[in-house]
């Protein structure tokens, strides 16, 4: 438990460390936001979105910095690989698993900043404040996509001996997980084919959760998303935490 | 360097819990890389608060051993035992009784001096208390106290390198590790840091596994050597006793009457065998710094001025060339290291 926390701690103290990267990741969300948001919200209208266009992709837009950073925090142990940090952590008498949920805790928690000043920021751009209970529920499925797509990022940064692979997992891999996941449009009325990808996204059960927490509706049922994500979140820190047991440093 | 603050008695050495026998024991180990053998029927002992030196060029398996002793990779063959735990069987008793110098750097750039200390001593179950005061005191023998505030990132190659040091003896192993303790840094810091690893001997009595491709440095620091090469060790003692296995120290004179001088030479006690050779008398002897008087009275007996002197006692350089047929030095520009030494000078 203390080496959990350790490496925890030292994950958390390098974000908030990092200002150009809190900054620096804050720009293509609220790109999207005011862009995507203002700029569609003429053009989208809908009867099921109450706050108009905006306010149906601001859960969109926080479950995207969450997944970004989330994943850019497990992939960072690359560099930990590379510029031999990693060693001093694997040659201490604590089990690979300590280390491995230090570090999925630690990508967690900055995800989870990140989200959050996006969640805050959309106050000033109109989001309505939900009661406290369905803040609470948006913070909740924020964790456990945080928590999900870090222990991917260490999944893959396991199989990964540099860098160099980053950009085509972003491209295939990352942005496909958002732009499939209903953050920028309703998933209830699309075509058969694209609705099942919907639904085979992990992601769309966390988009799904935040926007019922944060606007009370949600086309896939709260408890449902909840079930579909938990589990999601065990079966990618086990296979992340498997995966990590034969890093080499 | 002499800021250092005493440093408290160590429990872990003269205490109850120290297994008798050798700090280290290393039998028949060896290492296959995809049918290559990289470690090949490695075996020594090292008793406890010696310095001991794994010598030979690079890509001899000196990493490769340390690595294995270290528990980060596991061995084709054969076992050792350290601090009485073995490798194989007990890598977390292994981990607790060693700290580790890495050859290349394994710092947190992005922490402080103080909060990589930190995360180490947590990581190592050294409770709060203890662990400040250590930190305290650590610092204080690498000089890095007033730095401690400071993110890594500033500090030169000879600083991260003392920093890890300090870090390496923070849990208190009985064994420190030391892979190429000072490559790519500069004189003035490599001297330094031999000052530094001699009083952690002499003061904390540490044992500690050094691997070097410096003769220089094997022969100021290591009690013992084992030279290795190509996977194998091909000799191993003290220094002393290796260099004197090479043969006699030798002295080349020049003077302006080689033969009158050398019938002189002959026929001191001393000197074991002399001969012209070219246009200088070449005189093996021992300890001939001892014995250089006698040779230039030699010469000034026989009425010949000496235009040169030239003394040599052999180095380790000579027992690797003795057994190998080659230098350490023609192997050592590989093109691993020189990118080490541009990192490290680059960060300087």
């Amino acid at each position: 438990m203390d080496a959990v926390y350790t490496i925890w701690l030292r994950n958390v103290k390098r974000y908030l460390r990092s200002r150009s990267r809190i900054v620096g990741s804050l720009g293509m969300p609220l790109f999207f936001l005011v862009i995507l948001g203002f700029g569609l919200n003429s053009v989208v209208t809908d009867s099921h979105m109450r706050g108009g266009y905006v306010g149906f992709i601001v859960p969109g837009i926080v479950a995207m910095s969450v997944l970004f950073t989330a994943v850019f925090s497990g992939i960072q142990i690359i560099w930990d690989k590379q510029f031999g940090f990693l060693k001093e952590t694997l040659v201490a008498p604590v089990s690979r698993l300590s280390i491995m949920l230090g570090q999925t805790f630690g990508g967690a928690t900055a995800a989870l900043i990140q989200g959050f000043i996006i969640l805050v920021l959309s106050l000033f751009l109109g989001l309505k404040v939900p009661g406290a209970a369905g803040f609470l529920v948006a913070l909740g499925f924020m964790i456990l996509i945080g928590v999900a797509f870090t222990a991917f990022g260490i999944a893959i940064a396991s199989r990964m001996e540099d860098m160099h692979g980053f950009q085509l997992i972003m491209n295939f891999v990352i942005f496909p997980i958002f732009g499939l996941s209903g953050a920028l449009f309703p998933i209830d009325r699309l075509p058969l084919w694209l609705r099942s990808l919907t639904y085979a996204d992990p992601l769309t059960y966390g988009v799904e959760g935040i926007r019922y927490g944060l606007s009370g509706t949600a086309t896939i049922p709260p408890l449902a998303s909840l079930g579909a994500l938990a589990a999601f979140a065990v079966a990618m820190v086990g296979i992340g935490a498997w995966l990590f047991r034969n890093v080499r440093s | 360097m002499d800021d250092h603050a005493p440093l408290s008695p160590s429990p872990t050495r003269g205490g109850a819990g120290e297994p008798a026998g050798p700090a280290v024991l290393v039998e028949h180990l060896s290492k296959d890389f995809d049918g290559l053998r990289a470690v090949d029927d490695v075996s020594f002992r090292i008793e406890s608060g010696r310095i001991f030196g794994l010598l030979g060029p690079n890509g001899a398996g000196k990493s490769t051993t340390l690595a294995m002793l270290a528990t980060l990779l596991p061995p084709t063959s054969g076992t050792a035992r350290i601090n009485g735990f073995e490798i194989a069987g007990d890598p977390d008793g292994v981990r607790r009784s060693i700290g580790i110098v890495f050859q290349d750097q394994s710092l947190d750039e992005e922490l402080t001096a103080r909060e990589n200390m930190d995360f180490h001593g947590r990581l190592y179950h050294v409770p709060a208390a203890v662990r400040r005061q250590r930190i305290d005191e650590l610092l204080a023998l690498v000089g890095l106290a007033e730095r401690q505030r400071s993110l890594v990132k500033t500090f030169s190659g000879g600083m991260r390198r003392r920093l890890e040091i300090a870090r390496g003896l923070l849990h208190r192993p009985r064994v420190l590790f030391l892979d190429e303790p000072t490559l790519g840094l500069d004189p003035q810091t490599r001297n330094l840091l031999w000052g530094y690893i001699e009083r952690l001997r002499d003061e904390q009595r540490i044992t500690m596994i050094l691997t070097t491709h410096y003769m220089e440095e094997a022969d100021r620091l290591c009690d013992e050597v084992a030279v290795i090469d190509r996977g194998r060790i091909i000799a191993a003692g003290a220094p002393e006793t290796l260099k004197e296995e090479v043969g006699e120290d030798t002295v080349t004179l020049a003077t302006s009457d080689n033969e009158a001088v050398l019938e002189r030479v002959r026929v001191l006690s001393a000197v074991r065998r002399a001969e012209i050779s070219g246009d200088a008398i070449q005189v093996d002897l021992d300890r001939a710094e001892a014995h250089i008087a006698e040779l230039v009275n030699c010469a000034t007996a026989a009425g010949a001025s000496i235009s040169a002197v030239n003394v040599h006692t052999p180095t380790l350089e000579d027992v690797f060339l003795r057994l190998t047929g080659r230098t350490i030095r023609e192997e050592e520009a590989g093109g691993r290291d020189r990118m080490r030494m541009a990192r490290r000078m680059w960060r300087r």
